[in-house]
C-alpha cells in the first residue's frame, strides 16, 4: 500500500494537472486547426478537418503581411535589446562586485527602484518625442534596456561575486591591463550566467505587450504581441484565425522552453533561497 | 638575466602597489548604463512628480497644485481602480503562496511523473499574457465557453465569470494565477530542496507525522521562498495591466479597472495630468505596501 501511495498521487496529480493546465493549450491548437464555422461555436471538440495551413496563411497574409513585419520587429527589438542587456549589465555588475565605492549604496538603491516603482509613462513619451525617440524601434530598444537592467545587473553581480578576486591580481601580476582583466577574464567566465541572462530577457521582451503599446504605435511598428489586440477587434468572430495567431507567438517560447529549461528556471529563482 | 628578472618583477610589483586596488576596475564601466538607465527611467519617474500637479498637454503644462490627485480619490471610479489593484495584488500573491507551495511539496516528494507535472505547471509562466488572456477570455464566455459548458454537465449554471461587476476582478485574478503560479512552484522547489535533510531526519526520528513535518519543518524553513514568492507578487500584482486589459479592459463598467488600466484609459483620454498622478499613486501604493512588508518578511527571518 505504502509503495503504492506515489503512484495512485501521481495518476491523480496526471489527471488533474491536464484538465487545468493541458486543456488550454489543445483547446487553442483545435480551434487553430479548424474552419472559421466550426470555430465559431467556441466548443472544445475535435477538428474536422484540417484547415491549420489555410489559416496560418490567411493569418500571415493579413493587413499587408502584418505578422512577417511583426515578427521582424520583434526578433530586431529582441535581439538587440538583450545584447546590449548582457554587455552593459555585465560591465556594471562587475564593477559592482569587485569596487568597494561610497557610492555602492545609493547605486543599489537605484538598482531595487529599478525593480519596484512603475515607469513614469506620459513623462517617458514626453522624453522620447523630445529625443526624437518616440514611435521608433531605437527608443524602444532604449527603454527595454532601461527598464530590464536592473534584473540583469544583480543576476550578474551575485555571480561575479563568487569568482575569485586572486584570480584578477594574478591576471595583472602577468600584465594585463584593466580592459582586459574584464574582458579576458572574467567575461569569459560569465558564460553561464549570460545564458541564463539571455534566455530570461529573451522570453520578458519577446512576450513584452505594454511597453510597445504605449512607446511603439503604428501598424508598421507592430511587435507579434500587438498583433493579437489588433487582430482580435478585426476578425470579431474568426476564432481560428485568433486562435491560429496565439498559437504562431506561443512557437518562439515553446522553443526557448523546450531547449532552455534549466537555464530559464535558474535565472528566475535566482536569490530565492539566499532571500 | 637573473637580475633582469628581479628588477622587473620588482617594477611590476612597485606599480601594482603604488596604482590604488580600485583603479583596476574602471568606474566609467557602469556610464554607458547609468546614462541609458538615468535619461529614459529616472529622469521621466522624478519629472512625474511635477508634472502630476499639472493639467498638461505635451506641449505646456499648467500648474494647478494637489488637483488631479484629489480629483482620483474624489471619482469612484477612481477610488474604485485604487481598491480593485490592492484586493487584486492580495488575492494574486495569496493564492500562489498557497498553491505554489502545496505544488512544490507535491513535485519534491517521490510522485511518479514529475518531470512532466513540473514541466506542465511551468510553462504557462513563458507564454505571452495576452494570448493567455485572451484564450481565457473565450473559456469563460458565460453561455458558450467551454468552463460553463462543462459545469452544465454537472447540473451546475456556471456564473458570468467576466460579465458579473462583482465577479470580473476575481475571474481575472484566477487566470492570473494559473499563469502565474509556475514561477511560485520552482522558486519554493529552489527552497524546498536547500533544506537539509538532516532536519527530516531528525523529525521522523521524534515520530513525527507528515503533516508536523510540513508545519515544524518545511514551512519555517522554506521562509526566504516564501518571502520572495509574495514580494514578487505583490508587486507584479500592483502593477498588472496586460492581463486586465486583454480580458475585461477594466469592464463591465469599471467593475475591474486597477491603477495601471486607469492610467492607460487617463492616458488614451488625453488627461495626461491626471493619468501621470495615476502613475505617481501607484508607485506611492507600492512604496507604501512593499517596503514595510519586506522589513516584515526579513525580520522575522533574522530571529531563526
Amino acid at each position: 500500500m505504502k509503495k503504492q501511495l506515489p503512484l495512485i498521487s501521481g495518476i491523480a496529480a496526471i489527471t488533474v494537472s491536464f484538465f487545468v493546465f493541458v486543456i488550454p493549450f489543445l483547446f487553442i491548437i483545435f480551434m487553430a486547426f479548424k474552419d472559421r464555422r466550426q470555430a465559431a461555436s467556441r466548443d472544445f471538440s475535435w477538428p474536422e478537418g484540417f484547415h491549420l495551413w489555410e489559416n496560418l496563411v490567411e493569418v500571415v497574409t493579413t493587413r499587408n503581411w502584418m505578422m512577417i513585419t511583426a515578427f521582424v520587429n520583434s526578433s530586431i527589438l529582441t535581439v538587440v535589446s538583450v545584447t546590449l542587456l548582457v554587455v552593459l549589465a555585465a560591465m556594471v555588475g562587475f564593477v559592482l562586485a569587485r569596487r568597494d565605492a561610497k557610492w555602492n549604496g545609493p547605486i543599489e538603491f537605484l538598482i531595487l527602484a529599478g525593480l519596484m516603482i512603475p515607469p513614469a509613462v506620459v513623462p517617458t513619451i514626453w522624453l522620447l518625442q523630445g529625443l526624437k525617440l518616440f514611435g521608433t524601434l531605437h527608443g524602444m530598444i532604449l527603454i527595454e534596456v532601461a527598464y530590464n537592467l536592473p534584473f540583469s545587473i544583480i543576476l550578474y553581480r551575485a555571480f561575479i561575486a563568487t569568482i575569485p578576486r586572486e584570480l584578477d591580481e594574478a591576471a595583472i601580476i602577468d600584465g594585463a591591463r584593466p580592459l582586459d582583466v574584464f574582458f579576458r577574464v572574467i567575461l569569459p567566465l560569465l558564460w553561464p550566467v549570460t545564458v541564463t541572462n539571455i534566455v530570461v530577457q529573451s522570453v520578458g521582451i519577446f512576450n513584452d505587450f505594454t511597453n510597445p503599446l504605449y512607446y511603439l504605435p503604428g501598424a508598421n511598428n507592430a511587435t507579434v504581441q500587438l498583433t493579437l489586440y489588433n487582430f482580435q477587434s478585426q476578425f470579431n468572430t474568426a476564432y481560428n484565425l485568433l486562435f491560429t495567431n496565439i498559437l504562431l507567438i506561443t512557437i518562439p517560447p515553446l522553443l526557448v522552453f523546450l531547449f532552455f529549461n534549466r537555464q530559464i528556471v535558474a535565472g528566475m529563482t535566482a536569490g530565492a533561497v539566499k532571500g | 638575466m637573473s637580475v633582469t628578472t628581479a628588477d622587473s618583477a620588482g617594477a611590476l610589483q612597485t606599480t601594482v602597489r603604488k596604482k590604488p586596488i580600485q583603479a583596476r576596475y574602471p568606474g566609467w564601466f557602469i556610464l554607458p548604463a547609468a546614462v541609458i538607465y538615468s535619461v529614459l527611467f529616472l529622469a521621466p519617474t522624478v519629472s512625474s512628480l511635477y508634472f502630476s500637479l499639472t493639467r498638461w498637454t505635451l506641449f505646456d503644462s499648467v500648474f494647478i497644485g494637489f488637483e488631479n490627485f484629489a480629483q482620483f480619490f474624489r471619482e469612484p471610479f477612481l477610488v474604485q481602480g485604487l481598491i480593485n489593484t490592492v484586493i487584486y495584488a492580495v488575492v494574486t500573491s495569496g493564492m500562489k503562496v498557497v498553491i505554489g507551495m502545496a505544488f512544490a511539496v507535491l513535485l519534491t516528494s517521490n510522485i511518479v511523473a514529475r518531470g512532466y507535472l513540473r514541466s506542465v505547471v511551468f510553462f504557462p509562466v513563458l507564454v505571452s499574457t495576452v494570448g493567455v488572456g485572451i484564450t481565457f477570455t473565450v473559456l469563460m464566455h458565460p453561455t458558450q465557453g467551454m468552463i460553463n459548458e462543462t459545469l452544465a454537465l454537472f447540473g451546475i449554471k456556471g456564473p458570468g465569470w467576466l460579465t458579473n461587476p462583482s465577479l470580473a476582478l476575481y475571474s481575472v485574478a484566477l487566470v492570473d494565477v494559473w499563469k502565474g503560479v509556475g514561477l511560485a512552484t520552482v522558486i519554493y522547489i529552489a527552497g524546498l530542496v536547500a533544506i537539509p535533510r538532516d532536519y527530516y531526519e531528525a523529525a521522523r526520528i521524534d515520530g513525527a507525522t507528515p503533516w508536523q513535518n510540513f508545519w515544524y519543518v518545511t514551512l519555517p524553513l522554506s521562509r526566504p521562498a516564501t518571502a520572495t514568492v509574495i514580494i514578487l507578487s505583490f508587486i507584479g500584482g500592483l502593477r498588472t495591466f496586460d492581463l486586465i486589459w486583454a480580458m475585461t479592459k477594466g469592464g463591465p463598467g469599471f467593475a475591474s479597472d486597477t491603477v495601471a488600466s486607469v492610467i492607460y484609459k487617463q492616458y488614451q483620454a488625453g488627461f495626461y495630468g491626471l493619468s501621470t498622478a495615476g502613475n505617481v499613486v501607484l508607485f506611492v501604493l507600492i512604496a507604501v505596501l512593499v517596503i514595510p512588508l519586506t522589513m516584515i518578511l526579513n525580520r522575522r527571518r533574522g530571529h531563526e
